[in-house]
């Protein structure tokens, strides 16, 4: 059962994980807008939720057991997977090799607050079905 | 959390822009500090950023102020014989500072600085629902 319910929520949860990390990328296009070299970079959003989620149960979020012993059994936390992530193209490029459109960052950094919003609310309401079932 | 780390991001931006004001600001003061034409003139200064990660994986990357530099663009002499400063010829040497550059460098720090203000709004906005989840 416990593991029909992470099921439940692993679409939603997984989602908002690599929304939150994308956030994290595009946070660093931003920072990055006047530093000469850098390349913007993204990811594919849906190929990379389709690749978290057919990677089934990864025990994501795990914390690592503690050993006090050296004799103890190790139980390292499952990292979570690594996001492949891709240069941008630029639209207008500019001389010192810095790929940041910062108009276009932001607009998609917006783009991607709002659906991570629209992630809680989703994984909210099914928090809200699972309890009216229990309290049923 | 992913999202914690916007923070830092936005945060080393923030303070890499602040050093970059600042520098504009100095050398925006020091745009008139004339000097004999043999003596040393003030020297406008520049920051460079470089990437920098703050996560292990290095695939969030911050900004840093690697270094100041100064601009090696030779002194302005003018012509001001009244100048006590002037030399023989009447010549003054008066700081390589550009202020039209200086003042496009100043609006552009300020509004990196404000859009980095902004998405770290966004994050804590974000933070704040995600700490409301099954509420």
């Amino acid at each position: 059962m416990l593991n029909g319910l992470d099921q439940f929520l692993a679409a939603s949860a997984q989602a908002l994980d690599l929304r939150a990390r994308r956030s994290e990328v595009l946070a660093s296009n931003i920072a990055n807008a006047d530093t000469p070299g850098y390349k913007a970079r993204d990811f594919d959003f849906a190929a990379q939720l389709r690749a978290a989620l057919s990677g089934a149960d990864t025990g994501h979020g795990a914390i690592a057991m503690q050993r006090t012993s050296p004799r103890h059994l190790e139980a390292p936390a499952p990292a979570s997977p690594a996001v492949d992530l891709k240069y941008r193209v630029p639209v207008q490029s500019s001389i010192d090799g810095n790929t940041v459109e910062t108009d276009s960052e932001l607009a998609q950094f917006s783009d991607n607050a709002l659906r991570y919003q629209a992630d809680i609310t989703f994984l909210s309401s099914q928090i809200r079905m699972l309890q009216a079932a229990v309290a049923a | 959390m992913s999202l914690w780390n916007v923070f830092t991001i936005a945060s080393s931006a923030l303070t890499a822009q602040s050093q970059r004001l600042n520098v504009v600001a100095s050398n925006l003061a020091n745009a008139e500090s004339a000097a004999s034409s043999d003596g040393a003139a003030y020297t406008a200064k520049q920051v460079v950023f470089s990437a920098t990660p703050v996560s292990a994986d290095a695939q969030a990357m911050g900004v840093r102020v690697t270094a100041v530099v100064d601009d090696p663009s030779p002194p302005r002499l003018a012509y001001d014989p009244k100048n006590p400063l002037a030399d023989a010829k009447g010549y003054v040497a008066m700081p390589n500072v550009n202020v039209v550059e200086e003042m496009t460098n100043m609006i552009s720090a300020s509004r990196a600085y404000q859009t980095n203000l902004d998405m770290m709004n966004t994050a804590k906005t974000l933070l704040l629902r995600t700490l409301t989840l099954g509420q």
